[in-house]
């Protein structure tokens, strides 16, 4: 990396001018028809569980957002380096939507997972691997957004967040590996569901969440990256404003 | 070789520093200590619980009194415009992190012999499986300097940078938290081939956040 390249950090022509376009919301329209096919199969159809009764349902939805919470941390990563390396705005903003919805996916899958374990396990939380490693999951994000959100120019905040955001992926590797070995070496992991077979409309349900629930997190990040563009072109055109209106009035006295 | 010269001369820098200001010696080992007696406090000292407690109390006192060692690495050329001064010195950024690194990790190991006779005597600890706790107090410490130098020049030069730090540090941190307790219990406890494990998994730590700060340094100094 040179210093001629940075500092400048290049912005592409070509980029959304509203938060949403048509195929966006013909996007929106497959994802409520797909929530709502999860709702009939979840909810309705699909039939309670006959050791965990009808807290299995939460599982329709708990495990697709865990796994698209990692999704999204691996998006991050992978607009963070593709910044790092090209200084493209458009990957760093990549990053942070992916960062901020992964954020999202991890509270809701905690949040899912404790309202699973009230009713199955009697406590809201146990220290599996599984669970601390996504609780970790959430610190490191916040971390991330922490640094991406800093009152600091734009130069300085993309550059240390995307630093981090590269980072998210061997935090991750390690932390799950770390985790994983302290509980088992000591105890046995306290979660086990390998013992239920799941088939049937059970299954079906749950392809259902998958499919209803990735729809949701890709609106949700094309979304906010568009939110993002626009409010960095905003805060871009306001200072050219800002510093013309100067220059005029300092022709007209 | 001239990123290890260089790195020889911050770290030279840095250590001197810390001796004549004796920030150090004065503030951070006392600090150190005052957590071991806090600890104390905590829990009750006379059933036994400090002494079975022992490995992880020693290391969170060892990443809170090295946050502080962490934050003064950087403080140090926050005043004055030195940082632009080290920019401008000509030092390779990596010779820089891996000064800054070293100094760091010189203080966190005084501050771990410190500590270690903190527990053995305030705790009654009695000490076996040397050649496992040596060898895990230095990847630990490879660990948690390589980590902190790199995140403290993400916070460094910010108005929050004090409250910033720990948030982005600790997490990170946790896997080396949780592997040198482990180390430090199988140790303690007379069964050092379950730590060993351990040891690997923070050597992999410490390279990755190594090579992460030697590429990383640079795009993270030329900005301001």
């Amino acid at each position: 990396m040179t210093t001629e390249t940075v500092g400048s950090v290049e912005a592409s022509a070509s980029g959304p001018t509203s938060t949403g376009s048509r195929t966006t919301m013909v996007l929106g329209i497959v994802t409520l028809i797909a929530l709502g096919v999860l709702v009939l199969f979840g909810l309705i159809l699909s039939p309670a569980d006959e050791s965990q009764g009808d807290s299995v349902r939460i599982m329709y939805v708990h495990v697709p957002s865990a796994i698209l919470s990692y999704a999204g941390c691996f998006l991050t990563a992978i607009g963070s380096a593709v910044f790092l390396w090209r200084k493209s705005q458009w990957w760093e903003l990549v990053a942070y939507a992916g960062a901020e919805v992964a954020a999202l996916f991890t509270a809701f899958t905690l949040i899912t997972g404790m309202l699973w374990g009230r009713p199955t396990w009697g406590v809201y939380w146990v220290w599996d691997a599984r669970l601390t490693s996504e609780a970790l999951l959430m610190l490191l994000l916040l971390g991330y957004l922490a640094v991406r959100r800093l009152a600091a120019d734009y130069e300085v905040r993309a550059k240390r967040a995307a630093i981090i955001g590269l980072l998210l992926v061997p935090n991750i590797v390690i932390v799950r590996q770390s985790v994983q070995w302290w509980r088992t070496l000591h105890q046995t992991p306290t979660l086990s569901l390998s013992g239920a077979e799941i088939q049937g409309l059970m299954l079906f349900s749950l392809f259902t969440g998958f499919v209803a629930i990735t729809l949701v997190f890709i609106w949700m990040v094309i979304h906010r990256f568009r939110v993002a563009w626009l409010e960095e072109q905003l805060e871009a055109e306001g200072l050219d404003t800002a510093i013309a209106e100067r220059r005029a009035e300092g022709v007209i006295s | 070789m001239v990123m290890l010269t260089d790195a020889w001369l911050i770290a030279r820098k840095d250590l001197k520093l810390e001796i004549r200001s004796r920030v150090a010696i004065n503030q951070v080992m006392p600090f150190a200590l005052l957590v071991l007696v806090l600890f104390a406090f905590a829990l009750d000292p006379d059933r036994g619980l400090l002494e079975k407690a022992t490995p992880g109390l020693y290391w969170i006192a060892v990443l809170f009194s090295g946050l502080l060692a962490m934050q003064r690495a950087f403080s140090l050329e926050a005043a004055d415009g030195v940082t632009d001064a080290l920019r401008l010195s000509g030092l390779s950024p990596a010779g820089i992190y891996l000064g800054k690194t070293l100094s760091v990790a010189v203080q966190l190991l005084v501050l771990e012999v410190l500590l270690g006779i903190g527990v053995a005597v305030l705790y009654g600890t009695s000490i076996t499986g040397w050649l496992l706790l040596l060898v895990t107090i230095v990847v630990a410490t490879a660990a948690i300097s390589t980590a902190g130098t790199l995140f403290g020049v993400v916070a460094a030069g910010l108005r929050v940078r004090e409250t910033l730090l720990p948030l982005l540090l600790l997490p990170v941190l946790a896997p080396v938290l949780i592997g040198a307790t482990r180390a430090f219990e199988s140790a303690l406890s007379g069964t050092p081939s379950e730590g060993w494990p351990w040891v690997g998994l923070m050597s992999v730590f410490a390279v990755v956040y190594a090579v992460a700060g030697i590429f990383g340094f640079g795009p993270l100094m030329e900005e301001s």
